[in-house]
């Protein structure tokens, strides 16, 4: 059996093998989902992101075992980042997946950013798309620790959880714009230590002044350690995606991300193509020499590089 | 660049001292690799899961207890078993002389002692790892 047929059997090392070569850019991968497509749409993608340290590896082995609990299968792609010297990484996201490893139910991958910002890889739809074709119910995608504008999640998934921790900042941190605006569905771990009630306060406030009030995201106190507030959070997830499939929401969601998905992957195309062609004449490097040497200015290499195209 | 090598660090058995592997997989991850750890007491069945699913091509094991003739070998014939035999089995910590060549005759390609310079590993994983 090829790669194709083992994954749709439901090979674990087939898929393994694939969600490699999509991250190292091999055609295969891109093969087998075009000969595959059809299958696809039908994993339910939930986004857990939030800062360093807030407990989202957690927070994503509790929730995976609570829906294998109840009989759904789950992927996990967990994302790290890569370091931007040496292009190497520690991915420590299944520390606190342990219980989880020797589920046949449950297939983890870590992946490094490999350069790619916004807080995901470059490779996590196609990861998305390669366990949804292998037949998981639920993909969560947790994201690297993110800042204030890491929002590539919303991008990719039908709910976004935002988890929070008490203690991170006042209530301006909870206004400016970012990642604070892409959250479907509040959690607040650690929700025993001091400061919870504020913190949770302060979010509620935000959120109330938000104009669109179709989905007024709700908030939780969860302690993911302790398995505490799980069903809750659970329960918020599964209310979001009713909202979104009798509103009408999904659908528009996901051709949205479509759309996001193709521009990006067009953008790469060209940027591929212009690096291959402009370097008939002259490569981007000798452009930007000229540059730098001041016998060329951007605006009229740029022109050059358009002109490239579309000989 | 290059497409990273991904490695597993892993802590088999049942001692708490994982200095080791962290310095490993630190030196890993500054030698441009991807290195998923797991954190300490790994079962084999642990280590081979995570090891498919995450598709490595070097499994590093650690361990300081003194189970590595019952462990490490455990671990080799689970990926085998699983179809994995491409993936390069390394080990370190601990590991009398003696036990060596039993090791590598059980398919350990390599052991690395205390003392060993970390780049002396990366040089034998760079040197040996099957890429996909």
């Amino acid at each position: 059996m090829n790669l194709q047929e083992r994954l749709a059997a439901g090979d674990v090392r087939a898929l393994a093998r694939l969600l490699t070569y999509a991250e190292n850019d091999y055609p295969e991968a891109e093969e087998v989902i075009k000969n595959l497509y059809g299958r696809t749409g039908r994993a339910y993608v939930i986004g857990i992101t939030g800062p360093p340290g807030a407990g989202k590896s957690t927070l994503t082995d509790k929730l995976a075992k609570a829906l294998r609990a109840r009989d759904n299968t789950v992927g996990i792609i967990a994302v790290d980042p890569t370091s931007p010297f040496t292009g190497g990484a520690i991915l420590g996201d299944r520390i606190r997946m342990q219980e989880l490893f020797t589920d046949p139910g449950v297939f983890i991958r870590s992946m490094g950013t490999r350069g790619h910002l916004g807080g995901l890889s470059k490779a996590t739809q196609a990861a998305v798309r390669l366990m949804d074709i292998f037949g998981k119910d639920y993909i969560f995608i947790e994201t690297v620790g993110v800042g204030q504008s890491e929002v590539d999640i919303v991008k990719t998934a039908d709910s976004v959880v935002m988890v929070m921790v008490p203690g991170l900042g006042d209530d301006i941190q909870a206004i400016k714009a970012g990642i604070m605006e892409i959250g479907d569905i509040f959690a607040i771990n650690k929700a025993d230590l001091d400061g919870a009630d504020r913190t949770k306060i302060e979010i509620e406030m935000m959120l109330d002044l938000n104009e669109n009030k179709a989905w007024r995201p709700p908030v939780c106190k969860v302690v993911a350690v302790e398995n505490s507030g799980m069903d809750i959070l659970l329960g918020h997830i599964q209310e979001h995606r009713t909202f979104l499939s009798e509103s009408g929401e999904l659908v528009k969601r996901r051709a949205r991300n479509i759309r996001n998905e193709l521009m990006d992957l067009v953008r790469d195309r060209v940027m591929e193509f212009i690096t291959r062609e402009t370097g008939k004449k002259l490569t981007v490097d000798d452009l930007v020499q000229r540059i730098v040497a001041k016998d060329m200015d951007i605006y009229s290499a740029a022109q050059y590089i358009m002109e490239a195209i579309n000989k | 660049m290059d497409k990273p090598i991904r490695v597993l660090v892993a802590k088999p058995g049942l001692d708490g001292h994982d200095r080791g592997a962290k310095v490993i997989a630190r030196a890993f991850r500054d030698a441009g690799m991807e290195v998923i750890y797991t954190g300490l007491r790994q079962t084999p069945e642990q280590i081979v899961e995570t090891a498919i699913q995450e598709d490595v091509e070097v499994v590093a094991m650690s361990i300081l207890s003194g189970a590595h003739n019952h462990l490490f070998p455990i671990v080799v014939n689970m990926l085998r078993e699983r179809g994995a035999d491409d993936v390069l089995v390394v080990g370190g910590g601990v590991i009398p002389d003696d036990d060596i060549p039993v090791l590598k005759e059980a398919g350990v390609a390599e052991i690395f002692t205390p003392g060993t310079p970390t780049t002396k590993a990366i040089e034998f994983i760079k040197q040996n790892v099957k890429r996909k």
